[in-house]
């Protein structure tokens, strides 16, 4: 139920988030308590690749929740953003983890790992 | 708000002509699914392209009724066992 300028606003604020953090992960919950499977997988497969990342849980904001649908055309969450480009959900993040194509990704774009 | 597996494969196999669907129970509750849907149109097809088509098929259900369905894509020539099943 939000009119044309909530919803400018929300995709304004995230196109804001996506372009601040080189790798971000919109998600149900926090990385420490995720809120569902598929975020929760999403979630360990960052961790094995000892990225650097910023997460934004989407249960706390429900602007950002319908919004992010609506700014990468995706029906689901969690959603992977690395350098301001959408890169899928937890399904394609796992396909692209196994084929080692996640890592190459990260490797290219120069990312930060974790400490 | 389930959907039962043929429904899901008809709608996928209507939207994508000529796809291979096959639907796992995760649960064995009728809401959590697995699907691996094979087409030839896939060819030169992003992965996110690909889940966009599959997820058109749905039309609109994804994301709503359909909340847990584990998604994977792939040609019709790939290997076999090349499936996130794979253990």
């Amino acid at each position: 139920m939000t009119d044309d300028s909530t919803q400018s606003a929300d995709l304004a604020r995230i196109a804001d988030l996506v372009g601040k953090s080189d790798v971000l992960l919109f998600m149900k919950g926090s990385p420490l308590f995720p809120q569902c499977g598929f975020s929760s997988r999403a979630i360990a497969i960052l961790q094995h690749l000892n990225v650097q990342f910023d997460s934004v849980d989407v249960l706390q904001d429900q602007g950002i929740r319908q919004g992010i649908k609506a700014f990468s055309d995706w029906p689901t969450i969690p959603q992977l953003y690395v350098k301001g480009e959408f890169v899928g959900g937890s399904d394609i993040m796992m396909e692209m983890y196994e084929s080692g194509e996640l890592e190459q990704l990260i490797e290219d774009q120069g990312v930060a790992r974790a400490e | 708000m389930a959907m039962a597996a043929s429904e899901i494969e008809a709608l996928i196999v209507a939207g994508i002509p000529g796809a291979t669907v096959e639907i796992t129970d995760l649960a064995g509750d009728g809401d959590h699914y697995a699907a691996r849907v094979v087409a030839e149109s896939f060819r030169g097809v992003s992965r996110v392209e690909r889940t966009r088509l599959v997820y058109a098929a749905l039309g609109g259900r994804m994301g709503a009724e359909l909340h847990a369905l584990q998604l994977t894509t792939a040609l019709p020539d790939a290997p076999l066992g090349s499936g996130p099943e794979q253990g």
